[in-house]
Formats: C-alpha cells, sequence, structure tokens
C-alpha cells in the first residue's frame, strides 16, 4: 500500500532555509566569540563540596592519638551495608577498644548511619572523594588509615537548621 | 612550469631543483595544516558548543594533533572478511593522493627573488590551469566509491553510492561556476586569474552568484556538513569508511581535511583575488621581493584560513539534507543557475563591448556589480520560497493542498474499511 504523506502548510518564514541558515550561523558566532562555559577543569579546579558531602571515612582521635572508638559495636549494627567489621578489646583497667576497625569502601553506600549513630563522635564521613586505587585489597580501611586521614569531615543534617543556615 | 628565461636562469637544474624545493616546501607545510585543521575543527566546535576542546597535551592542546597521529600508527589494523584486498587498500590511498595533487596548480604568492633567479610561488604552472584541481578532485571520488564497495558491508556501499551521485552531480554545478571566472579572466591559467582580479577587482564582488554556486558545490564535494550523505553517521555508521581502522581510516580523515583546503585554496584564487592584498598595488608592481612574497604568502593563507573557518562553522550549525534535498538542490537549482549565469554574464561582456566600454575600467566594474546585486538578491528571494530545497515541508498552492488532502483522506478511508 502506497504510504500517504501528511501534507502541512506552514508559514513562509518557517520553510525559509536561508533566513534559518543565517539565523543559526548568527547564533553559533554569538556562543564562539561570547562562551557561556560550565566546564570545571578538573584537576586544576574543584568543585566546591557541600558541608554534608559524604565521602571516604575518617576516625577521629583523642589528644594522645587514640581512635575514640569504644568498639560499642552500634555502627557495624546499624551499617546497611554490612561494611563495617568490628572485633572488640578490652585493656587492663576495663576501657573497650577496637581491636580490629575496618570499613570496606567499595562495600559502603555512604549513607552516614554509623557517624549518626556513634556515641563517641569516632567515626565519621568526610568531604573527600578522591580515594582511587590500583586493586579492590587496597579499599578495605583498617583503623590506622582511617585515623591517619586529614580530610574535613561531613557534618551531620541538623532537623533544627534543615538548610544547613 | 615552463623554462622561460625571464623567470629562471636557463639550464634544466636550476628549475628541477626549484621544483624539487618547492614540492617539499609545500607538501610539509600542507600537511602540518591539514593535521593542525583538524584540531581548529575540534576546537571550533567545542567553542561553539560552550566546551573547551581539546586542551591536555601540550600547551592549549597544541600537541594533540601528534598524539592523534601516533596512536593512528600503533593501532592494531583490522581486515574485515570477505573484502577485496586491492581495491580495500587502494581506496584509502586514492582518496588522499588526490586531494594532495589538485593543490599543486594553486599560486601561493607573488614571485620570490633568489640569488639564481626569480621562483614563481606556485609548484607547477600547468598550462590548462584550473581544469586539473577539478579533473583531480573527479578523481577522488573513486576512493570514496571503491572504500563503499570493496568494504563488503551494506552501509559502506550506502555511503559510497550516495557519494558517487552526489560529487557528480555537484561537480557539473562547481564547473560551469568555474565557467564564468574563465569568461572574465579569458585564459584558465590560474596564475592569470589572480593577475587579472589583481586589475580588476575581485570576483567574488563582480561573479557572486559563480562564487555562491561554487561555495555550495564546494561543501558538496568535500561531503562536508550539510552534504555529508557520504558519512551521514545517523544512518549509515560512519558511511564508506565504517570497515577502516587505524592508519587506513587516517588517511581518509586526513583526505577530508585535505580537500577542505583545496576547496579553499581554490574559492580563494578564483574568487578572492588568490594572494592579492586587497587595497594596495604595492604586492604587485614594481621589482619581486622577499618581503612582497612573505606578505602575499601570509595573506593567501589568512584568506584560505578564513574559508577554513567558515567550512567548520557550517558545520557546526547547519543540520544534514535529506538525500532528495540534496539531488533537488543540485540539479534543479544550481545547474540552471550556474547555466543561467553563463548566458547572463557573456551576453553582459558582449553587450558591454558592443557600447565601448573598456574592460577593467570603473563603468564596466560598476555595471557588473549592479548586475550581481539585482541577481543575488533575486537568487535569495527564490531560495527563501523554500520549495526548491525541501518540497515535503514547503508552501504549496491551496489547490495543490487541497487535492493532496482528498487523496490522503481518501487513502486512509480505504486503509480503515480493510480493517474494518
Amino acid at each position: 500500500m502506497a504510504i500517504s504523506v501528511k501534507v502541512m502548510e506552514r508559514p513562509v518564514g518557517e520553510v525559509s532555509y536561508v533566513r534559518a541558515t543565517l539565523k543559526g550561523l548568527a547564533l553559533t558566532l554569538k556562543h564562539l566569540v561570547d562562551p557561556h562555559r560550565v566546564t570545571i577543569q578538573y584537576p586544576e579546579e574543584k568543585w566546591d563540596l557541600s558541608p554534608r558531602w559524604r565521602g571516604t571515612h575518617r576516625m577521629l582521635t583523642t589528644e594522645d592519638g587514640k581512635a575514640k572508638c569504644v568498639a560499642c559495636g552500634l555502627c557495624p549494627t546499624v551499617c546497611p551495608a554490612n561494611c563495617i567489621k568490628l572485633v572488640p578489646g578490652e585493656d587492663e583497667v576495663g576501657n573497650r577498644y577496637p581491636l580490629v576497625f575496618e570499613i570496606d569502601e567499595f562495600r559502603c553506600i555512604f549513607c552516614g548511619y554509623c557517624q549518626e549513630v556513634c556515641p563517641e563522635e569516632a567515626i565519621h564521613l568526610g568531604r573527600h572523594y578522591e580515594n582511587a586505587e590500583f586493586n579492590r585489597a587496597r579499599f578495605v580501611y583498617d583503623l590506622e588509615r582511617l585515623t591517619a586521614q586529614t580530610h574535613p569531615v561531613s557534618t551531620l543534617w541538623d532537623p533544627a537548621d534543615p538548610r544547613g543556615e | 612550469m615552463p623554462l622561460d628565461p625571464m623567470q629562471l636562469e636557463p639550464g634544466l637544474w636550476p628549475f628541477l631543483i626549484a621544483t624539487v624545493v618547492k614540492m617539499l616546501v609545500v607538501f610539509t607545510l600542507y600537511m602540518v595544516v591539514v593535521a593542525y585543521s583538524t584540531l581548529a575543527e575540534r576546537k571550533v566546535s567545542a567553542w561553539i558548543q560552550d566546551r573547551h576542546g581539546p586542551n591536555r597535551v601540550g600547551p592549549w592542546g597544541l600537541f594533540q594533533v601528534l598524539a592523534d597521529g601516533v596512536k593512528n600508527f600503533v593501532k592494531e589494523e583490522s581486515m574485515p572478511g570477505d573484502v577485496n584486498k586491492p581495491t580495500f587498500l587502494l581506496a584509502p590511498a586514492i582518496a588522499f593522493t588526490m586531494a594532495l595533487t589538485a593543490w599543486a596548480v594553486i599560486p601561493f604568492g607573488a614571485p620570490l627573488p633568489t640569488p639564481w633567479g626569480k621562483v614563481d610561488l606556485i609548484v607547477a604552472d600547468a598550462p590548462i590551469g584550473v581544469l586539473y584541481p577539478l579533473a583531480i578532485t573527479s578523481l577522488g571520488v573513486y576512493g570514496i566509491v571503491l572504500a563503499g564497495w570493496s568494504s563488503n558491508n551494506k552501509y559502506s556501499l550506502l555511503g559510497g553510492l550516495r557519494a558517487s551521485a552526489q560529487m557528480v552531480s555537484y561537480e557539473v554545478a562547481m564547473g560551469l561556476s568555474v565557467v564564468a571566472v574563465l569568461l572574465a579572466v579569458g585564459n584558465v591559467s590560474l596564475p592569470q586569474v589572480v593577475a587579472q582580479q589583481q586589475v580588476g577587482g575581485w570576483n567574488v564582488v563582480l561573479l557572486s552568484v559563480a562564487a555562491f554556486v561554487f561555495m555550495v558545490s564546494a561543501f558538496a564535494e568535500t561531503n562536508r556538513v550539510p552534504f555529508d550523505m557520504a558519512e551521514a553517521e545517523s544512518e549509515l555508521i560512519a558511511g564508506y569508511h565504517s570497515e577502516y581502522s587505524a592508519m587506513k581510516f587516517s588517511m581518509f580523515f586526513i583526505a577530508e581535511y585535505a580537500n577542505m583546503l583545496t576547496a579553499s585554496a581554490m574559492f580563494v584564487t578564483l574568487f578572492l583575488g588568490g594572494w592579492d592584498i586587497p587595497f594596495t598595488d604595492w604586492d604587485t608592481t614594481g621589482p619581486a621581493t622577499v618581503a612582497k612574497a612573505l606578505a602575499t604568502f601570509a595573506i593567501f593563507a589568512t584568506k584560505i584560513g578564513a574559508f577554513m573557518f567558515f567550512f567548520i562553522w557550517i558545520r557546526w550549525t547547519l543540520p544534514r539534507f535529506r538525500y532528495d534535498q540534496l539531488m533537488s538542490l543540485g540539479w534543479k537549482f544550481m545547474l540552471p543557475v550556474a547555466l543561467l549565469y553563463i548566458v547572463i554574464v557573456s551576453s553582459g561582456m558582449v553587450l558591454l563591448d558592443q557600447a565601448g566600454v573598456a574592460r577593467g575600467s570603473t563603468a564596466y566594474r560598476l555595471a557588473f556589480l549592479g548586475v550581481n546585486v539585482v541577481l543575488m538578491g533575486l537568487l535569495f528571494v527564490i531560495l527563501d520560497r523554500g520549495r526548491l530545497i525541501s518540497p515535503a515541508s514547503s508552501r504549496l498552492e491551496r489547490v495543490r493542498l487541497e487535492r493532496l488532502r482528498a487523496v490522503a483522506a481518501t487513502r486512509s478511508s480505504i486503509a480503515a474499511g480493510e480493517v474494518r
């Protein structure tokens, strides 16, 4: 069966090729001489991270350089991705401390529950995202590596001040 | 170049050496410019689209070209199954060589004085002049056709077919638009064309319709947007070079830009006064000096650069024509316009000669200018109606529209009846 073509009547201004061409050339030239570039030249320029940006974890330390963690076990419990491995230990005076504290950054979904639940404000998410590695094993951060991180930590969302003002 | 005692001291050796040196210089410069025009294309397209373009390799991305070259050399050459090997290998070579060879007859500067005599800045002053690049560029279509045919791929084949039909069609209009220039010059030699424009004014003003037809045909000849039917990546993957990889693909890529450069050089020589510096007689009168040769070469390069920019600018502005629009523009519009223009130019020249107006005089030029302004106005008004280019979306007469609608209505009712 032959195809019937829908025939439309259009005003001359719309079907004109010359006018459309000139208009198009003017538009592209305008962008050429007055560009509105939005590209960020990444390694040199960086985007300003939000104070609530949730990235690579940090373990904060006390003044004597030990991790603030008391191995209460709340963060492995709350973690929805099950990425925190904690083996608690206890010293001779009865202070609990983590024998093993590992976070698998590959498994982590960066929800921030661990930071929210921590009673000692020890584990934090950081405002940091450049954590590429050459093998998967390197993405399991142990306690030493978590305490050695220096980037700023993210602030939690405050229900009293939802916009962060 | 003929052995003219005024040009060179007698003897074969100075001529041979001068020619070989010119060939080497032109070839080197040409390849560098072609390479950098790929970068220019990427940069200009980026700027037009509010991007930055390549800027990682070297300052402002200037070594991107070298990186691309190295990449293309070390990449794997894949050979698809069941290709016609000899033609598959020959096609990129043809495309590349033909694009390069056409440059030989383009004069690119005022004569350069050397201790061994005056050297014309043209590789080969062939007496057939303008016919030579036309012939060579028509051979260039074989590169594309053979690539499309030997690839054993339906998309390649379609690309090759489209390219051959398109290039053959537009060659007609291109050749006929050049005839107007040749009538005005009375010679086919390109240095003569330049010399005439130095005296009589640029052809783009005096023969603007021919310039317009030539320009449009040049876009079609080089398979550039809006006439890139041969590639048409939204329809044909990559058209005729779908199956090519590494350096063989690169050869097609170089050929495209080389073709652009040659077309720009042809346009500049035929219509923009070649190496003529506008508004001054300094470059054409008096003895030849090195400064003059360099200055004229610089102005020639600037003109070519401007036209190359125009090529790129158009590419990133216009969408592709539909194939039937392309063909109707070529055969139903460009060809009659070019033919009619030859008639108008030649009869105008005869009339002015009869009226006793001296060639090259101000009155002669003004007469041509006036005729061309009127013709260009007419041309654009006709083009603007749109029907010639896009029959399916143009304004129709009321009667015709009613008839078409009636046909469509009958057909759809019949179709509906069949379904029921």
